[in-house]
């Protein structure tokens, strides 16, 4: 089987907007990683020191896997297909399928089995999503979002990827557009997610997630070396910076990724409040870099770990007061 | 970020580069390609460095008889007791007890290829660790 369908890859900053993005401009829809991300409703803040990920616990900067596909589709009246599978074989037959008919189809892939992957980020990630839109020679077309250009991979190796085991396992999940309206209109769907983001970060009555989940990180950071050791305590923080910067945030945890949706937004609802937020989110994305720099220096041994912590806590409080405001404006402007 | 602030810290990416958002001179956002950043290259060492002494202590405790090679490649898989489980269908007990070298050496051939298979690799791999 030779197929090679005329699919233009976009990299971009994170895989599932990406795919997302670049599945759509296929399907005839012309749109933006960062609109998927916004309309999404993708901005998110949770700790949870109850899910551990190599012993260390799972801190995210953007809602749960799969949300902002589902969000993103929902909103703009896009008829999807989402599918996992017991039997591997079935699932590669049914992708064959597809890809028979002319359509290429996101699939959930574990990074660690992706041999064309940067060798230094293969850990057991299993939430990567990457859009297949050909096979040649035995071998699979990949667009894969986070990189530069197109690439290749085996039948075993994507049928491994896509039945990747343990946390967010992907059991096959393969994803796609079937109808894709012709004309939307944005203004609704862009309301729809700020709200949405401005409810998630400041109103859940939850301690570990949103603003009050920045303070909780906080306080708690500030115990880390008391708690946990030097050494733990230094793992727990490269943990978190890696969360926040590794492939695929757009830099300083999606808040700049975001930023660059509320000057979409401010357009497409024509209000200049919008664009004054986005540079507000900047200047927050900013701290965040700065956390991850001193949390980076100190990992490495390079400033005096004992008054790091507070400091580096410091920062995060002025994360959290900053985004508070940020998104209770957000709340308060009549869209 | 400012497009200029873009880190272009090399190191980690094999010669790719990544997007990151960033204002142009005018404010406005663009997405610009960046070699990695420090920060990140940090963090990401600290966690390649734990799993390298994950692997040395496998090794170690191989050779002092402690545990079985089964330890040295589950390391070097980032594999814990359950993700193996998970990839094996071996529970988490038949595990360790192939842990214990005495169980281990009397595995029959099949079960070996099976573990194999799971790291990528030969039984006749299986069978052997680096000395050091």
């Amino acid at each position: 089987m030779n197929i090679k369908l005329d699919f233009t890859h976009h990299q971009t900053a994170h895989c599932e907007t990406g795919a997302t993005a670049n599945l759509l401009n296929f399907n005839g829809m012309q749109t933006t990683e960062s609109l998927v991300f916004g309309i999404g409703g993708g901005l998110f803040f949770g700790y949870f020191p109850f899910v551990k990920l190599n012993y260390v616990p799972l801190t995210t900067f953007r809602h749960a896997p799969g949300k902002i596909f589902n969000s993103f589709t929902r909103r703009l009246g896009i008829k999807v297909e989402r599918k996992n599978f017991k039997n591997q074989t079935q699932a590669m037959d049914e992708l064959d399928a597809l890809l028979a008919k002319g359509k290429p189809a996101a699939c959930q892939t574990g990074v660690y089995w992706l041999p064309y992957f940067p060798s230094a980020y293969r850990f057991h990630f299993n939430a990567h999503n990457i859009v297949v839109f050909g096979r040649q020679n035995g071998h699979y077309l990949v667009s894969d979002p986070n990189m530069d250009h197109p690439v290749t991979i085996s039948y075993e190796d994507l049928q491994r990827a896509r039945f990747a085991k343990g946390p967010l396992a992907p059991r096959g999940k393969m994803y796609y557009p079937v109808n894709v309206p012709e004309n939307v209109d944005l203004v609704k769907p862009v309301r729809k997610g700020l709200k949405e983001i401005a409810f998630n970060m400041t109103r859940i009555p939850f301690p570990l997630v949103g603003v009050r989940g920045i303070r909780y990180v906080a306080r708690q950071l500030e115990k880390w070396p008391q708690s946990l050791g030097p050494k733990m305590a230094a793992r727990y923080l490269g943990q978190l910076i890696r969360m926040q910067e590794e492939i695929g945030t757009g830099g300083a945890g999606f808040r700049f990724l975001f930023a660059s949706f509320l000057q979409e937004a401010a357009e497409i609802l024509s209000r200049r409040e919008l664009m004054e937020l986005s540079h507000a989110v900047t200047a927050v994305g900013d701290r965040w870099r700065e956390f991850a720099l001193l949390g980076a220096r100190l990992i490495k041994g390079r400033s005096q770990s004992k008054d790091v912590y507070p400091q580096l806590a410091g920062i995060l409080r002025t994360c959290a007061a900053q985004e508070e405001r940020i998104f209770t404006d957000l709340r308060k402007i009549q869209l | 970020m400012k497009i200029d602030e873009v880190p272009n810290d090399a190191g980690k990416l094999d010669g790719e580069k990544e997007l990151c958002y960033a204002e142009d001179t005018d404010g406005n956002y663009v997405a610009v390609q960046s070699e990695g950043w420090e920060a990140k290259n940090i963090a990401l060492d600290q966690a390649w460095e734990y799993i390298q002494q994950q692997i040395e202590k496998a090794l170690k405790n191989i050779h002092q008889g402690a545990v079985s090679n089964l330890a040295y490649y589950m390391a070097q898989n980032q594999m814990d007791i359950s993700l193996l489980s998970q990839y094996s269908g071996f529970s988490k007990r038949t595990i360790k007890k192939h842990l214990k070298p005495k169980y281990f050496n009397q595995l029959e051939e099949d079960v070996l290829k099976h573990y194999a298979s799971v790291f990528k690799i030969s039984a006749a791999q299986l069978k052997q660790v680096p000395t050091e």
